[in-house]
């Protein structure tokens, strides 16, 4: 038996970087993949992905569904599905580019889609739940099918390889967006399977993560009790899933949904003023099981911009820095040296401190 | 009618140490001892030994050891020495077989096959000496949905708490079946510790009001010493439906042992039987247990929790599914192995199951059902040690209830013979002489040592896993392995085989 994700959990330390310009102006893929080469240390070449957003203004209204098929069956199938809940304006392979160090790839398809405004209606959910549950149905029950981007105007693209490789595979070069996250994988496992890198992306919603939380259990099982399926049984997966939840379905914002997911300790939060005290007093007694422990650092990304996030402690790496209306977050400052070297404003943000990027003139949450 | 019945002990005197002072006479109300001026010699008779060590413990000499009885009836694999004289005292009395605390039986300990887990390389574990390490938790209810106000402030919408600095309270102990001394003792405790104690199904002693804040007061199927200033004094009201040692049956406090102070406290004359009818006579269905909860909620103006205690019995999993949809704010789970200050021997020894199934397929059943978040769990029903607190937490408890562990630090040596009232540490009855032997000066301190010793250990542990909040813990069962457990077992309760 192969050990995938899902069958077995697989701890993995990581690099991540993201950039975003705050105006919306857009930059091919390459400053990404640059970046993330610097911390090729980082990763073991079983996992690399990128999350790239504004690259489909063509299509910006449908939501861009990239699919992992292991065969035609699965295809099929799946297909089969998507005809049935969804209007599909185009669908075609995702351009690739064959490179010797990427093998073994699966099927590889895009599909730009709008729910069937009749199963939508039939359904009574709006329509990004109805297109989430529609994931999730795959997901779980078409064997060999696997969505792994369902955003508007956004993209995941993923491979087991190193990150620089993975990028160069999907011609990330031929991409333009405003906003792009990357990440290498350092799995202590061998995974076999490309849905198991990273981003993790739900919607619009796409999350990277280095680190290994000692919560995981506690959050999959009280997560899962709100529809979430955690498949994959990775960290990264937990978290967009916790954030989806705080974010879209409790309507936190971002920055109350940090204080939930790393809260501050009672030792800290008793010598706040007593508006704050009781907010985040609030926010750990209603949500104390999405405490998020043990060491990471994430870039969580929206369509309208993102939060990167280390642990309470501090326990992973994490620097960001500016310049202009370009932010930088990275797990290490080479990795914003080597596309920004005159890069300012640099800080370590501490442990459980969000730091929160926003489109110039759009909204300030998620 | 001829008497039968084998001593449980002998007792060995070394005379060779004994020095005729006489402690162990005075100091046992079985009347064990006594001392035979003419020949200068202490006698014993061994039939009224129970086993309590009182004379042993204060021995000056260390003359004493008293030991299993080493006589036997003919070896018989299927009738146990334990079998047979069961049947000669029932076969005098006529009567139903009486027994105090958790049964002394066999049957398995899953906690005792359940491992924890550390970090190892991938993820660093967290040192408690060096960083903050949070054992607070809070029970309650949790509503759905957050509220703002029109500026968009979070408005507290939390339904009342109970605030609990480590995740361990004191479990239901009456006034009446343990003494004023143990009450105090308990009440003090949970004060500086910052946590619970429970008043049993025995009022409130007036003395005692002033605890009120870490108090919980039981309403059972009694109803005794209930009132409306128990009720507004307490920090929560524990709706007693059963106990683990005596699932589906009432409680009995003989006539004996209620006194002045205990008729007092719960509102019945001196000298008269407590008895505590087996059901609720105004529960008899689901419903009927939301029409209380939402009485006592109303009486007290919805600041309290609600807590419904049930005995684990083989449907747990449906019944607190049902009383998480009854309003209660807390559900309290007490596992078959769990303490009583007496009980019949055939209903403690053969009714109820493992708390530690009945928690995991309670738990399950709620996140299932999508209603965990609605009420807290709190369990008990023999937790030992700091390691069964960190094994019910992580199957996905929010708290442990200890009853026989906080009597143990008060003195208690186990020896299951409270319902017959001369505790002779001072812990189950209310005879005076007895009862002051217990002293609350220093009983509170053993129950904050004690506490404090398993907190510090929680936290070694829950660092191990590289987890710095017991709120992490929760239901997190990856942090567990069984060993040696069958897949049906395993499968109940949802972890995995050690080396999975």
């Amino acid at each position: 038996m192969k050990l995938v994700e899902g069958r077995v959990r697989i701890p993995s330390g990581c690099a991540i970087s993201g950039i975003i310009s705050r105006d919306r102006r857009k930059f091919t893929g390459e400053r990404i993949v640059e970046s993330m080469k610097v911390m090729r240390e980082r990763s073991n070449g079983l996992g690399g992905g990128f999350a790239a957003y504004g690259i489909y203004p063509k299509y910006k209204d449908s939501y861009a569904l990239h699919i992992f098929y292991n065969d035609s069956n699965a295809k099929r199938e799946c297909e089969a599905f998507l005809n049935e809940h969804f209007e599909i304006d185009e669908a075609s392979e995702l351009p690739t580019r064959k490179i010797p160090e990427i093998t073994d790839e699966p099927l590889i398809w895009r599909y730009f889609a709008l729910p069937r405004p009749s199963r939508l209606a039939a359904s009574q959910l709006d329509e990004r739940e109805y297109t989430a549950r529609c994931v999730f149905a795959i997901n779980a029950r078409i064997d060999g099918a696997y969505v792994f981007s369902s955003g508007k105007n956004m993209g995941v693209f993923k491979a087991v390889g190193y990150p620089e490789d993975v990028g160069r595979f999907y011609m990330l070069d031929e991409y333009e967006g405003y906003m792009f996250i990357g990440h290498g994988r350092y799995p202590t496992n061998t995974p076999g399977w490309w849905g198991g890198a990273h981003p993790f992306s739900l919607l619009d919603f796409a999350v990277v993560h280095n680190g290994e939380i000692s919560s995981y259990d506690a959050n999959r099982r009280f997560i899962e009790m709100f529809g979430y399926r955690c498949a994959l049984m990775t960290d990264t997966e937990v978290i967009t899933y916790i954030l989806d939840y705080l974010i879209r379905h409790v309507g936190l914002t971002l920055e109350e949904s940090a204080s939930v997911i790393a809260a501050p300790f009672w030792s800290s939060i008793a010598k706040k003023p007593p508006e704050e005290r009781e907010r985040l007093t609030y926010l750990r007694t209603m949500f104390p099981s999405l405490l998020v422990t043990g060491p990471f650092s994430i870039i969580f990304c929206f369509e309208g911009g993102m939060m990167a996030l280390n642990d309470r402690l501090k326990l992973r790496s994490m620097v960001t820095a500016e310049k202009g209306d370009m932010v930088y977050v990275a797990s290490e400052e080479c990795a914003i040296r080597a596309v920004e070297p005159d890069a300012e404003n640099l800080r370590y943000p501490s442990g459980g401190e969000p730091v929160i990027v926003t489109l110039n003139g759009g909204k300030d949450n998620a | 009618m001829p008497n039968y019945i084998l001593p449980d002990f002998e007792v060995e005197r070394r005379d060779d140490r004994c020095i005729r002072c006489r402690v162990c006479e005075r100091q046992c109300a079985n009347e064990v001892h006594s001392y035979d001026e003419e020949n200068d010699v202490m006698l014993a008779d061994e039939l009224k030994c129970v086993g309590c060590h009182r004379c042993v413990a204060l021995c000056p000499t260390r003359a004493l050891k008293i030991v299993k009885y080493s006589g036997t009836f003919r070896e018989n694999a299927n009738w146990s020495n334990q079998s047979i004289l069961e049947i000669y005292k029932q076969a005098e009395s006529g009567g139903v077989l009486l027994s105090s605390m958790g049964t002394p039986n066999p049957y398995p300990v899953y906690f005792d096959k359940i491992l924890i887990n550390a970090s190892q390389v991938t993820n660093p574990s967290i040192d408690p000496l060096r960083e903050p390490m949070e054992t607070r938790v809070f029970l309650g209810k949790r509503p759905q949905n957050i509220e703002r106000d029109e500026t968009g402030k979070l408005n507290n919408n939390l339904p009342p708490q109970l605030e609990l600095s480590v995740p361990i309270m004191f479990s239901a102990m009456s006034y009446g079946s343990i003494s004023y001394n143990a009450h105090e003792s308990l009440a003090r405790a949970a004060t500086e510790l910052g946590i619970y104690y429970n008043t049993g199904e025995g009022g409130l002693h007036e003395d005692f009001y002033k605890y009120g804040p870490n108090t919980i007061v039981q309403v059972a199927s009694g109803r005794f010493g209930v009132h409306k200033g128990y009720l507004d004094v307490a920090a929560a009201i524990e709706i007693k439906m059963g106990q683990g040692a005596k699932p589906g049956i009432g409680g009995h406090l003989p006539g004996e042992k209620i006194t002045e102070d205990v008729s007092r406290a719960r509102m019945i004359p001196v000298g008269t039987d407590a008895i505590s009818p087996a059901p609720h006579h105004d529960i008899y269905s689901i419903e009927d247990l939301r029409q209380l909860v939402y009485s006592l909620k109303e009486a007290t103006e919805y600041k309290k929790p609600v807590i419904v205690k049930v005995a684990a019995v083989h449907n747990i999993a449906a019944i607190a599914s049902g009383i998480a949809r009854s309003g209660a704010d807390i559900i309290a789970i007490d596992g078959f192995r769990g303490g009583t200050g007496a009980a019949p021997t055939r209903i403690r020894d053969n009714v109820g199951i493992p708390i530690e199934l009945a928690l995991a397929s309670v738990d399950k059943r709620l996140r299932d059902e999508g209603i965990r978040g609605n009420v807290s769990l709190v369990v008990a029903g023999s937790i030992r040690n700091s390691a069964d607190v960190v094994k019910a937490i992580a199957l996905g408890a929010d708290a442990c209830y200890i009853g026989t562990a906080a009597l143990i630090a008060l003195g208690c040596h186990l020896c299951r013979t409270c319902h017959l009232g001369k505790c002779n540490w001072g812990i189950a009855t209310q005879r005076p002489d007895l009862v002051k032997r217990l002293n609350p000066e220093i009983g509170y301190k053993r129950l904050v040592n004690l506490v404090t010793a398993w907190q510090h250990e929680i936290k070694e542990l829950l660092g191990g896993m590289g987890i710095n909040s017991i709120e992490a813990l929760r239901g997190n069962r990856l942090m567990l392995r069984g060993v040696g457990l069958n897949e049906k077992e395993l499968e109940i309760l949802g972890i995995k085989h050690a080396g999975e």
